[in-house]
């Protein structure tokens, strides 16, 4: 029997929401580390039970937590007394020691000076495609680390870092976060990265080496608006049966790619509004994609307090609202970036949550949605699990 | 003896209670409190104290016998109340909203 495993990041915890296929009747277990900001929880898809979770605060920092059995139980990995004798005898408890490569350097400041990269916390965990030990971290100050034994260690690949574009990164309102990673099913030296606000980048060779990749990107904050880098991209999606297309939703603008990011076209069309956070891809139907329309940078609310998801089945341009089951009065939540996902089930489950604690689902690919919770804290990500 | 409490969710996240009791041989710093709480309770490594530079993170305090010893060099050494266990070491978060 098929079901559906949501893992929630909340600003103080992380909850786990769990129901059989028809997605009907949901089970809330958590919080996990409550108190605790969970900016990504991510299960890896050679084993849905193995989940890593990025768990943070300003005041302690950064813990790498990973659960073996779906999300039952939690280990910060490399926690047990072998695995803490390091080889001088002490213990390592090296999990959350997310150090730069070398001398970090600088980058831009919000006020155009440069500032020293500074580590604040892992923003996304992306588990790699055939080993459950292996798993990328997107973190703030934009870097990609990799761990190749479960989350024991970290190493930074630090030749995106180390574009000769860094010092022109800069910062958005959220802090200069790698929020998102993609890796091509079809080419895992492939990867795709994201960071706010600097751009797109493509690797072709497993995370070694970098481009960016923001030609016909156009970000008219920027003095040189179609500058190499500078771009605040919100958030990237593909469909894993067509990786050299992409999908993107930048700070303005809905944007799409046919060749790996080579060149982008705008795709908003008929939007009330372009501006937004998360974009995702229906699982069955390459060129269906789903974004939640935000007013404005500075209105961060859905526009006319209504919250509508938009769907485009023709891969961008022309978009339609859906609305039944969502609040279409006084509604002024968000949705951030890394808090929507789809399920693999037939049909294609659609899911989000929103700062003001909502978790809404579809089981029909968008046309009707209903709160699965509604009072959580404020939500920062959303990932569904199909298990089978 | 020395008894440290450390803020509520270093004790959920090191599955300890209110009060951790460490052992540290002679006259015991500030910097020997914290590498025996750290080697014990190794979870708690870079919650305390930051990975690469060893300096206290910024929003974590310090107390002992009533006096904020936070910006003290990690060499000071302990009052003998500390040392004997009378009193204990804090480590609380600063108080930043939220």
């Amino acid at each position: 029997m098929s079901a559906v495993r949501l893992l929630v990041g909340t600003r103080k915890g992380a909850f786990v929401l769990t129901s059989d296929g028809k997605r009907k009747d949901w089970k809330v277990s958590g919080p996990h580390f409550a108190g605790w900001e969970i900016y990504h929880l991510k299960g890896s898809p050679v084993d849905p039970n193995r989940i890593y979770a990025s768990q943070s605060s300003d005041w302690f920092g950064q813990i790498i937590q990973r659960s073996n059995d779906g999300g039952a139980s939690w280990e910060t990995p490399g926690s047990t007394p072998e695995e803490l004798q390091g080889e001088g005898g002490m213990p390592k408890g090296e999990s959350n020691k997310f150090l730069y490569d070398g001398i970090p350097g600088t980058h831009m400041w919000y006020d155009g000076t440069q500032h020293p990269w500074e580590f604040k916390r892992v923003w996304h965990l992306e588990p790699s495609l055939d080993d459950p030990d292996h798993v990328y971290a997107g973190v703030e100050d934009a870097a990609l680390f990799e761990s190749k034994d479960g989350g024991t260690s970290w190493s930074e690949l630090s030749g995106l870092r180390q574009h000769d574009t860094g010092p022109r990164w800069q910062p958005g309102a959220g802090g200069m976060c790698l929020h998102t990673i993609l890796i091509d099913p079809k080419n895992p030296q492939r990867l795709y990265i994201a960071i706010s606000a600097a751009g797109a980048f493509r690797s072709d060779d497993g995370g070694q080496s970098w481009r960016p990749i923001n030609n016909g990107l156009v970000s008219n904050f920027m003095p040189e608006p179609t500058a190499e880098v500078g771009h605040c991209v919100h958030r990237i999606a593909f469909h894993p049966s067509k990786p050299d297309t992409l999908f993107m939703q930048k700070h303005w603008d809905i944007m799409r790619s046919d060749n790996g990011g080579d060149q982008w076209t705008e795709v908003s069309g008929n939007l009330p509004s372009d501006f937004g956070f998360p974009i995702d891809v229906h699982a069955h139907e390459p060129e269906t994609i789903y974004v939640v329309p935000i007013t404005s940078d500075s209105l961060h609310f859905p526009p006319d307090g209504r919250l509508r998801v938009y769907r485009s089945r023709t891969g961008g341009n022309e978009w339609e609202e859906l609305t039944k089951g969502l609040p279409q009065k006084d509604c002024y939540v968000n949705v951030l970036r890394d808090s929507m996902s789809v399920d693999s089930l037939e049909p294609c489950g659609v899911y989000f949550g929103s700062t003001g604690g909502q978790v809404y689902g579809s089981a029909d690919g968008g046309d009707s949605w209903a709160p699965i919770v509604r009072d959580l804290p404020a939500v920062l990500s959303v990932e569904a699990q199909t298990l089978k | 003896m020395i008894r440290v409490i450390l803020p509520h969710h270093l004790r959920t996240l090191a599955k300890v209670g209110d009060e951790v009791q460490l052992e540290v041989s002679g006259s015991a710093t500030i910097g020997q409190v914290i590498d025996a709480l750290e080697e014990k309770y190794p979870v708690l490594r870079g919650t305390i104290r930051d990975h690469g530079s060893q300096k206290r993170r910024p929003l974590v305090r310090f107390f002992v016998c009533g006096e904020d010893v936070s910006h003290e060099p990690s060499e000071t050494a302990l009052p003998a109340a500390i040392v004997k266990g009378e009193e204990p070491f804090f480590i609380l978060g600063a108080i930043a909203g939220g």
